[in-house]
């Protein structure tokens, strides 16, 4: 770091944590890095409340008989693991900490287009989980996350509606922060910025505010008229009163699979950012990696049938949407074949964010490729409703988009907090996240293929040696999981003062104190480069830049 | 990258927000969150237009039947009050553009009042009509005859779908409310119009949902 930028530390300026005290100062603020931290806090909590399910579950199946809990209990653990960590874990991950954090910085703008509706976006949030840690302790859900009717609407005796408005209900965090970024990124931008000198963070964080405000809606209604059928007795998606419960699937997954990508899209984002940083290296082909975002939100819309081959829906319907499943592995491919090449002779270095950015990278390969056997047509006849299925989101999901999260936090912890954290533990933490988790889901590809069913509490004999070394892995994978939450909270006290930019990364927010003013810029940025202009590796270059 | 001072606008009015740099950037945004907002509107209703869609065409003459039990005087009086209350509406907007105040007041009020007029033929004549029809569906439906499961789903359809248009209607006239105590207090004039523009935009897409309700209800096949 060169002393140019070097400044007062951080306990005697004024930056936005310590401009104003107290608990109100907190839970009535507009400044979207406040939101953001409340969002991290909130969601941290629903992902340890989720993972603790998980753990529970894993413990279970070391047994063919079931060794923990009732079959009954395990379909509530399954059915809410699967709720909280998608919609109150996942889905505001990336987009409701890092994007409400950076998507003003990166732009040079002082704050979101609407302030006080980003902060109503997180008491609505915090509204939806409310009611959905109350469905939890009351007794909780056992549908399977995914509320299949008629089972939902009309036999199963748990807390479905609870659940269903809180689903409901935090939806419309989605739908408001996706608008308020939608605004924010068209109508704000810092003179110089334009589109195409955008960072590819927030040209995967436009993609996802599109979905969110496309697709949440829908299930909104879906969700709300299945919470109406239960509570009227009433018929919509119920055969035995006309209803039709394949409309109910194809509303569901009408969003419900653009939401894995709201999920996936952001993670992509942070990758991007990683991968230049630390291999400082102009993006390759920044173009098709920025319109290879809006090409996975437009073909998202049209590939949710990839999730009814088996549920009666016609057979050349399941054909078209096929053909779609496989159209969208484009996108995607085009994405981690540029990473690749931006990696190709850069200046690499395996910092911790660096680490989890090209576990993404493997891991999500790995989970796309599964995806087109589950695409084709004869394969997902043999593969569906197998653990198979679930190794393959798990590698999407986990191996992708928690991973991204983490590489995320990590590299803008120091800018978050104005914290170093321990580097040696960081980089453990990452190899115990990668080791823990092919051993968790590894074998379950294998489960799958050899035809073990998915949410059962109880499994053949000769599946065992696999479930336990799953089991194993859900261990190493929590202690993982756990090592970050000790000493990203030991450094926001104890941790060295960060520097304004630790990583020598190129992008507006690097340009500002850690942690940033309130303001977050003394004096508005003009851009004049394309992003990620980390030119030749020569240090030569870079010390004369200062 | 470099960094300059932008000279920030010299008149800093009480209703620019501190985070934009100039009225027209606030008023920008405003414009198009109102419309990204109305998309996602449309999501929300196309969902209930989808599945309305779906069960006329798996079930057409129970739609035909149930659509026949509607009271059409009804819902053809409400479909004039609401393209009414959208040219009071595009009334109230130009003269807050000219800075009229009293007659901006005026248009808001007339807005509202066919607003609740709407809402009390819905309620008065329509709902209370359907209760006592026995036409409400998890209330006591009851139309015996061969169409009745498809005549209640319609009559979900229905009353979920004039449900929450009618809660639209209501926001709405909350919105008004609050446009006439700010007009009220002199917050606009003719240079600081734009709540007052995006709220006759959220006013005008209630009407147009309406505009394909009262067809699809009301209309289509039942009766002409």
């Amino acid at each position: 770091m060169s002393a140019a930028v070097a400044e007062a530390p951080a306990a005697t300026r004024v930056h936005y944590l310590n401009a104003d005290y107290g608990v109100k100062s907190w839970l009535l603020t507009t400044d979207h890095k406040r939101i953001a931290l409340l969002y991290l806090g909130t969601i941290t909590l629903m992902f340890f409340v989720g993972g603790t399910m998980a753990v529970i579950m894993r413990m279970h199946l070391i047994d063919p008989a079931g060794a923990l809990v009732q079959p009954a209990t395990y379909n509530k653990l399954f059915t809410m693991h699967g709720i909280i960590m998608i919609f109150f874990f996942l889905i505001p991950s990336i987009p409701a900490v890092l994007g409400n954090f950076l998507v003003p910085m990166m732009i040079g703008a002082r704050d979101l287009a609407f302030p006080r509706i980003n902060l109503l976006s997180w008491y609505i949030f915090i509204v939806g989980a409310s009611l959905a840690l109350y469905s939890l302790v009351a007794g909780g859900v056992d549908t399977g996350w995914t509320f299949y009717t008629p089972y939902s609407s009309t036999y199963s005796n748990t807390h479905v509606i609870p659940m269903a408005l809180g689903v409901f209900i935090a939806g419309f965090t989605s739908i408001l922060t996706g608008l308020n970024f939608i605004v924010t990124i068209h109508k704000m931008r810092a003179p110089g910025l334009t589109w195409f000198r955008m960072p590819l963070f927030l040209w995967a964080m436009y993609a996802t505010s599109l979905i969110m405000i496309l697709g949440t809606p829908v299930v909104a209604i879906t969700i709300f008229l299945v919470g109406l059928e239960r509570l009227l007795r009433v018929g919509i998606f119920d055969p035995a009163l006309g209803g039709d419960p394949l409309l109910f699937q194809h509303l569901f997954w009408f969003y419900s699979h653009p939401a894995v990508y709201i999920m996936i899209l952001p993670g992509m984002g942070v990758v991007s950012e990683l991968v230049t940083c630390f291999s400082r290296k102009k993006i390759f082909g920044y173009s098709f990696v920025a319109f290879s975002s809006m090409a996975i939100a437009v073909i998202s819309f049209l590939v949710w049938g990839h999730h009814m081959f088996v549920s009666g829906q016609s057979i050349y319907a399941g054909l078209i949407f096929s053909l779609l499943s496989f159209l969208v592995g484009i996108p995607y491919a085009i994405k981690v074949f540029n990473w690749t090449a931006t990696l190709h002779q850069g200046s690499i270095s395996y910092e911790a964010p660096m680490l989890y950015a090209l576990g993404f990278i493997g891991l999500f390969t790995m989970g796309g490729l599964t995806g087109l056997f589950l695409a084709s047509l004869a394969t997902d006849v043999h593969l569906n409703g197998t653990y198979f299925i679930v190794a393959h989101f798990h590698y999407i999901m986990v191996g992708g988009a928690v991973m991204a999260y983490m590489g995320g936090i990590h590299f803008w912890w120091p800018k978050i907090t104005g914290r170093l954290y321990p580097d040696l533990w960081a980089r453990l933490a990452a190899a115990i996240i990668f080791i823990g988790f092919n051993l968790t889901f590894f074998p379950q590809f294998m489960l799958g293929y050899l035809g073990m069913p998915r949410r059962y509490a109880t499994y053949p004999a000769e599946f065992q040696v696999l479930n336990v070394m799953s089991s194993a892995g859900a261990t190493i994978l929590g202690i993982g999981y756990l090592i970050p939450l000790v000493y990203l909270f030991w450094s926001m006290r104890y941790g060295p003062i960060a520097p304004p930019n630790p990583w020598r990364a190129k992008g507006l927010e690097w340009q500002t104190p850690s942690p940033p003013p309130t303001q977050n810029f003394d004096v508005t940025p003009v851009v004049t480069e394309e992003a990620y202009s980390y030119g030749p590796p020569e240090a030569a270059r870079e010390a004369a830049h200062g | 990258m470099a960094e300059a001072a932008i000279p920030r606008a010299a008149e800093h009015p009480p209703y620019l927000a501190h985070h934009f740099s100039d009225i027209e950037q606030q008023n920008e945004a405003g414009t198009l969150g109102m419309w990204v907002f109305l998309v996602t509107e449309i999501m929300f209703f196309g969902g209930l237009f989808a599945g309305y869609t779906i069960y006329r065409y798996l079930y057409l003459p129970g739609f035909e039947a149930g659509s026949r039990l509607l009271e059409v005087q009804f819902g053809a009086i409400n479909t004039a009050v609401l393209i009414g209350s959208s040219l009071t509406m595009a009334l109230a907007v130009r003269s807050a553009q000219l800075g009229r105040r009293k007659a901006l007041i005026g248009f808001l009020v007339l807005t509202i009042l066919l607003g609740l007029v709407f809402l009390g033929v819905k309620f008065n004549f329509e709902w209370i009509h359907d209760y006592h029809e026995h036409l409400v569906p998890g209330m006591g439906f009851s139309h015996p005859g061969p169409h009745e499961p498809a005549i209640q789903l319609f009559f979900c359809f229905y009353f979920f779908m004039t449900g929450l248009h009618a809660l639209h209607m209501i926001v709405g006239v909350g919105i008004m409310a609050v446009l006439i105590a700010m007009a009220a207090r002199g917050k606009f004039d003719g240079g600081h119009y734009s709540p007052i523009e995006v709220s006759g935009l959220y006013w005008h897409f209630v009407d147009i949902v309406w505009i394909f309700l009262f067809p699809l209800l009301y209309l289509v096949g039942g009766r002409y």
